[in-house]
């Protein structure tokens, strides 16, 4: 069995790096419905590898969280990505591979991807 | 859902919506009575007895985003639905328990799929809620305690990626001890 003593010494190594990664005034919010809804739809795979990505790419000023339910069950699993204005857009049908894109175009190079919005779910 | 794990994460939400300090989710798996047990605690606000009593109705949910909640009903049919039964008892101020025990190997049981998945799920994004999770196959058995976790953090982030690492770690290598590698 794999005991929690091996948490000591990262803790320790972490102390070292304090101030280097501080996410809590993060520029630009990830929000993941997890509601029934979300969840039935597939909602957890597409929050684990958002917020994987974020930690393996190092993408600053990145915050990766939960909410309940949107409202817009039948386009679950929605992925929301507020700016540092506080200006919101809203994905629709996500999967993991609409969630990679996601993190590559939009989080990494800034590039909004129109075609899974909320706008253009007739397209 | 297509997994049980998906289930359990579900109703566990329900936990942490009720506001409870202390979320404690067991799945114990007994092969000799053909039984999967899960077992879901918590100290949050409770029901009241109405509220308790339409809680299996799928046509009641306390939010007001849309007017049907599923999360328990699902829950409920997928354990009756394997011989199985389904429980849940709570009271305003006492939390809520939820039990439903599942026929192992019932052809209509659900796979438990990824349950660390929905472990981490729960820890890393409840930062300020803990969770004791255990997990029991037979005579096997290892626990996740928040509560210890945070203790010998001292105050470092339980969410940092080292430490969501070695979480990720621990879980992965006791459920294999626990389950020898078996799938339920």
């Amino acid at each position: 069995m794999k005991s929690l003593a091996e948490l000591k010494a990262i803790k320790e190594k972490m102390q070292g790096q304090v101030g280097v990664r501080s996410n809590d005034h993060a520029g630009t919010r990830v929000v993941v419905g997890m509601a029934t809804c979300g969840i039935a739809a597939g909602a957890r795979p597409v929050l684990q590898v958002i917020s994987q990505l974020v930690q393996e790419k190092n993408i600053a000023d990145v915050s990766v969280s939960q909410t309940g339910c949107i409202g817009l069950c039948q386009y679950e699993p929605i992925v929301e990505v507020y700016n540092k204005d506080g200006e919101k857009v809203t994905y629709i049908n996500m999967n993991e591979q609409k969630a990679r894109e996601v993190v590559d175009r939009h989080l990494i190079r800034g590039q909004v991807a129109t075609e899974y919005l909320v706008g253009n779910m007739n397209n | 859902m297509l997994e049980l794990s998906l289930n359990i994460l579900d109703i566990a939400q329900n936990s942490v919506k009720a506001g409870a300090k202390l979320i404690a989710v067991a799945v114990e798996v007994n092969t000799a009575s053909d039984t999967l047990t899960v077992l879901i605690n918590d100290d949050g606000c409770g029901m009241t007895h109405e509220q308790l009593e339409k809680v299996t109705d799928p046509f009641f949910t306390t939010r007001d985003t849309r007017s049907v909640g599923l999360g328990v009903p699902f829950f409920k049919d997928a354990a009756e639905s394997t011989g199985g039964s389904f429980n849940i008892a709570s009271a305003p101020g006492a939390g809520t328990k939820v039990s439903a025990v599942f026929g192992l190997s019932h052809i209509d049981r659900v796979p438990l799929g990824d349950m660390n998945a929905t472990v981490e799920m729960l820890v890393f994004y409840n930062t300020h809620i803990d969770f004791l999770y255990r997990y029991k196959v037979d005579g096997a058995e290892f626990t996740l305690d928040t509560r210890e976790i945070k203790e010998l953090l001292e105050g470092a982030p339980i969410d940092a990626p080292e430490v969501k690492d070695f979480i990720s770690e621990f879980l992965k290598e006791n459920s294999m001890e626990v389950n020898k590698g078996r799938i339920f």
